[in-house]
């Protein structure tokens, strides 16, 4: 029952979100200042996760290769297969949910508590559309950057690793990369991509706008937002995958 | 003129106000008192709008609040300024972009325009030069003056003030209450301001509401506060020994 009423609310505060921002100058300026707070703040730790996990793909379907009959370029292949279908669009972002949905879930929550977003209503804002419309557009435009990005550099970990610990060559591991490709995959992930940005942020949004109380309240809302997104991100991947790739 | 008419409010099966029946006059200082959890905040968020009271009205110099329409409400709300009691300034804005931020929002002033407005409300709270400052680096007697500025950044016909003074030393809660006082007179706005604190109460208050188990329990003025044999009022007001020994010395010099 209260799943019920909480997806009602959801949708609600969606219909109030999407409506037409109070002044163009001032939701272009805040839908720059989320890039670069959702986004661009965001490169490091997608960086460095995407190169080491792209690393241990390589290493560990290279340690799996035991059949002589397997050719050896199956590495690279293998490496950029799980690399586009699910790393990068699927675990780059339940990592994002983490790190954003807290964030979103937090921020909006102390706003809730410390009564500004009472200010912002009381002058006449819409205080939904003003603090959350940004948020998701600028999660949604950008997610899919960071998410081209970790597919990169992921790629670039799996060569490192297999150089260096000299199970492959660049020649073979680069064929392996270019054997079979199809571009409709690319299309997936980053289908996938925008719809758990939006998932992530509208779902920390809701946690934080409707928090009630204080200051333990706004962790618990946090806690919540990330499950939660973490969850939704699960389930839509499933969906996701049977509508598009099946 | 605000005016408030068979106002009632339940959260679930809590009945918060019961018919409440009142008006806050234009120019005026009005406060609403009472002790904690009697309802005051509730009603005051009624008559903003920020919860919707079952059955009742509330009417700004004669257009029905309760019966507009969102586009309409948010006409009267360019017109109201409030002081929240922690003040609610945006924390990711200094002190400047604060006060500037209504402005930005709902007028067509041109940048100098709103620098220098907000220049003037800085100036007219006696703070100037913290332009550049955060919330997070102002003392909390700075963050209420800035919130004043705020409120009255878009020359606001009614303004609110939730227990302005809370937190605050006597001394600072002397120079909100007085900085309210100025301001309501000056530009004649209606001013509706919820307290706990009886020296603002002898100090400002033109006109007094007292909420008591959700109802309008009393309404009059600063004499006839003291004056009153309200039990009611008489615990609240005289609730502690110092008080008393006031009302016990005001009695004697009567007699």
């Amino acid at each position: 029952m209260k799943l019920l009423q909480n997806i009602g609310r959801f949708m609600s505060m969606l219909w109030v979100v999407f409506s037409k921002p109070e002044k163009w100058g001032v939701f272009r300026k805040k839908l720059f200042e989320e890039i670069q707070l959702i986004g661009i703040n965001s490169i490091p730790i997608v960086a460095l996760m995407s190169l080491f996990m792209g690393g241990v793909i390589a290493l560990q379907t290279a340690s799996n290769m035991d059949s002589p009959f397997l050719p050896e370029y199956t590495i690279g292949y293998i490496t950029r297969s799980s690399t586009i279908l699910e790393f990068s669009p699927t675990i780059i972002c339940l990592i994002l949910a983490g790190k954003v949905g807290s964030n979103v879930a937090s921020e909006i929550g102390t706003m809730k508590t410390t009564e500004q977003i009472d200010a912002l209503e009381i002058m006449g804002v819409n205080s939904l559309s003003h603090l959350v419309l940004p948020k998701i557009l600028g999660a949604v435009m950008f997610f899919p950057v960071l998410i081209v990005f970790s597919m990169g550099l992921s790629l670039i970990g799996g060569w490192l690793s297999l150089v260096l610990s000299g199970l492959s060559s660049t020649e073979t591991y680069v064929l392996g990369l270019r054997s079979f490709f199809e571009p409709s995959n690319i299309v997936y992930a980053l289908t996938k991509t925008v719809v758990f940005a939006f998932l992530i942020v509208a779902i920390a949004s809701f946690y934080g706008y409707y928090t009630k109380g204080g200051a333990l309240d706004v962790g618990k809302s946090a806690t919540r937002a990330v499950v939660s997104s973490s969850i939704a991100i699960l389930i839509a991947n499933f969906f996701l995958t049977q509508m598009i790739l099946l | 003129m605000i005016e408030v008419k068979g106002v009632n409010k339940s959260f679930g099966d809590n009945h918060v106000l019961h018919d409440i029946d009142t008006q806050f006059e234009k120019g005026k200082v009005n406060l609403i008192i009472g002790q904690s959890g009697q309802g005051k905040s509730v009603l005051a968020k009624c008559i903003v709008g920020l919860h919707k009271p079952e059955t009742g009205h509330i009417s700004y110099d004669g257009r029905n609040f309760t019966e507009l329409n969102r586009l309409e409400k948010k006409d009267i709300r360019k017109e109201i300024g409030m002081l929240f009691q922690g003040a609610a300034l945006f924390d990711s804005m200094t002190v400047e972009e604060n006060i500037m931020f209504p402005l930005t929002m709902f007028t067509k002033m041109t940048k100098k325009e709103r620098l220098e407005r907000v220049n003037f409300c800085l100036e007219r709270v006696n703070l100037n030069g913290i332009n550049d400052l955060y919330p997070a680096e102002c003392s909390g007697g700075m963050q209420k003056r800035v919130a004043i500025a705020r409120a009255i950044s878009m020359k606001p016909k009614y303004l609110f003030c939730d227990e302005p003074n809370s937190g605050l030393d006597p001394k600072t809660a002397i120079v909100i209450d007085n900085l309210i006082r100025e301001i309501t007179y000056e530009y004649d706005i209606t001013t509706v301001a919820i307290t706990h604190d009886m020296n603002s109460v002898i100090e400002i208050g033109d006109t007094i509401l007292f909420i008591h188990n959700g109802r309008n329990w009393w309404q009059g003025d600063r004499q006839s506060i003291i004056t009153t044999d309200n039990k009611e009022i008489s615990e609240f007001v005289y609730a502690s020994d110092f008080m008393k020994e006031i009302r016990s010395s005001m009695i004697a010099r009567r007699k």
